[in-house]
């Protein structure tokens, strides 16, 4: 127990640390350019590589929804709001944690080998005996270019799955892609889209700033990565679903 | 005496139930090379991350300039780390970098040198460790004694007047190791700077200290001049210098009760000589 708060305290420290180390980061003058380069190598590295897996598992996904809905629709004879499920569920729900489960699988465990491998070579402590902070050095440019990427990919996810529900409705329910398109534009607010986007943007953030975390803590040689590695992405699915409910319900009271 | 650049006052360090420093004491003067032995576990790689703040003591105090170093607040300590240059025990050279970037980061984090000039002199200490033709490889294309020679050229790349090594020549070839310690004595006779060394090597310990202190069961045992460790008969200094089997650092005793250990007896009997890892 006393393990478990401190666990969640030094945590949150590691967030307020990095929250305050953004600003700092990129606008000061040392040593700028390095932080925008590093952000930017970051972005690639995080979220690029996850674009074809999201746009994959997403279409499949908007697919899925669809053949799953329509049968129970035919049976009061409104297929056509099969449209209306898939682009509410996409867009408020399956877009942003699908996008970050693939990004954790990706980014997350990534991150966590990478700095975790760095502190068991003392690169972490050469580093602080340069003077050169690691929260401002390492962990930023990840937690900002998860936050944004998380934000892309969520959108690439979104469009992906919509995608995929307008080829299944085409193909398998006879439900045109004007009629398709037509309902899931009438029955998309701008408030589910951005809702989608803000829970994305806490997501990415989420994810980066436990790997980092869990990274920053590995003891003992190569086995202790392994082992942070692997407890980062089961703490951040675990995380994200119920940050996910957090705000689900946050939405739902306020009626957004 | 002048006043000493750093001292250590009763340090005492906990590692779980493992007491690795207890009431330890000692001063370092501006200027000079102390060489700091020890068995392998015996705490000599901590005691530089003491130094440094990396590790946080249970007790005594670090000072500093006589300012304790537990008390500095962020950029007095980022100061107290800019002007102490550290050699890791295996080069701590950042994997991702060549040995071009990983030069040239401390001086492009902490200046507003141009890149050219960065460069310029990240070739001149390459040089000076011997690996200028290395500049473009990443550290995973060196060999250990490789590594080691890239972090000390880091580790000079900010001019620091304060230089603490942790085994330096461990794992060279002579020659290197030769190279190394002709650098280090450059360094202090050219530049005046404190050294901190950590070594095994007897010979340039004896070769570059002008203090020596042994590490032994989490306190100095002997501090002293190279010329009172070449002639004192203390058990303890004569077994390590000579490198001696017998004598307190491995008793004969710790080896029955690791022999009735192998045997499954029970062991009644502590020697009271403590074991090294
Ligand atoms: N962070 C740590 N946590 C627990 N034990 C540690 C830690 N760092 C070092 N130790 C232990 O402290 C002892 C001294 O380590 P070290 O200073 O590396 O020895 P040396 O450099 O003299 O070989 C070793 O037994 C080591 O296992
Ligand atoms: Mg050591």
């Amino acid at each position: 127990m006393r393990a478990a708060i401190e666990f969640f305290g030094d945590f949150f420290y590691l967030l307020l640390d990095t929250l305050r180390a953004i600003a700092p980061a990129l606008s000061s003058g040392r040593g700028r350019h390095l932080a925008w380069r590093n952000l930017w190598i970051q972005m690639n590295r995080i979220g690029v590589e996850s674009i074809p897996i999201v746009s994959l598992v997403m279409f499949c996904i908007g697919a899925i929804l669809a053949m799953q809905i329509a049968p129970e629709f035919a049976k009061f004879g409104i297929v056509p709001v099969t449209a209306d499920v898939v682009a509410l569920a996409t867009f408020r729900e399956m877009g942003p944690l699908v996008s970050a489960v693939v990004m954790t699988g990706f980014g997350g465990a990534a991150i966590a080998a990478e700095i975790g491998t760095m502190v068991v070579g003392e690169e972490i402590e050469a580093m602080e005996a340069m003077a050169i902070d690691p929260v401002r050095f390492l962990v930023v440019p990840r937690v900002v270019a998860g936050l944004l990427m998380m934000v892309c990919l969520t959108v690439v996810g979104d469009l992906a799955a919509m995608f995929g529900g307008l080829v299944a409705s085409a193909l398998l329910l006879h439900l045109g892609s004007m009629q398709y398109t037509h309902h899931a534009l009438g029955i998309l607010k701008v408030g589910d889209f951005l809702t989608g986007l803000a829970k994305a943007g806490v997501f990415g953030v989420l994810i980066t700033a436990i790997a980092c975390f869990l990274g920053l803590k590995v003891r003992g040689g190569a086995e202790g990565v392994g082992l942070n590695t692997s407890k980062t992405v089961v703490f951040t699915i675990v995380a994200l679903i119920l940050v996910d409910l957090i705000f689900t319900s946050v939405f739902f009271y306020l009626g957004v | 005496m002048p006043e000493p650049l750093i001292q250590l006052q009763g340090i005492s360090k906990l590692f779980g139930d493992r007491m690795i420093y207890h009431d330890l004491h000692l001063d370092i003067f501006p200027g000079e090379t102390l060489v700091i032995l020890g068995a392998s576990g015996s705490g000599k790689s901590t005691l530089l991350r003491v130094l440094m703040g990396h590790v946080k003591i249970d007790s005594g105090q670090v000072l500093i300039r006589g300012r304790p170093l537990h008390d500095m607040d962020r950029r007095e300590l980022d100061s107290w780390r800019k002007s102490v240059g550290v050699l890791f025990q295996t080069g701590a050279l950042f994997n991702s970098m060549t040995l071009r970037e990983n030069l040239a980061l401390p001086v492009r984090e902490h200046t507003d040198l141009d890149d050219q000039t960065i460069d310029l002199m990240a070739q001149i200490y390459l040089q000076l460790v011997g690996l200028r033709e290395h500049i473009d490889k990443l550290p995973a294309e060196l060999s250990g004694g490789m590594k080691k020679r890239g972090g000390l050229a880091r580790a000079l790349m900010m001019q620091p007047r304060i230089l603490f090594y942790d085994e330096p020549t461990a794992g060279l070839d002579p020659i290197s190791t030769a190279q190394i310690g002709e650098l280090i004595m450059n360094l202090k006779n050219k530049m005046g700077a404190t050294s901190v060394l950590v070594t095994h090597d007897m010979q340039s310990a004896f070769h570059l200290a002008d203090r020596l202190a042994l590490l032994f069961d989490g306190k100095f045992a002997a501090i002293g001049s190279v010329e009172y460790f070449r002639t004192t008969t203390d058990p303890l200094v004569r077994q390590f210098v000579d490198g001696r089997l017998d004598g307190p650092f491995l008793n004969p005793s710790d080896q029955c009760s690791y022999k009735a250990e192998l045997l499954g007896r029970k062991t009644d009997e502590v020697p009271h000589g403590k074991k090294t890892t």
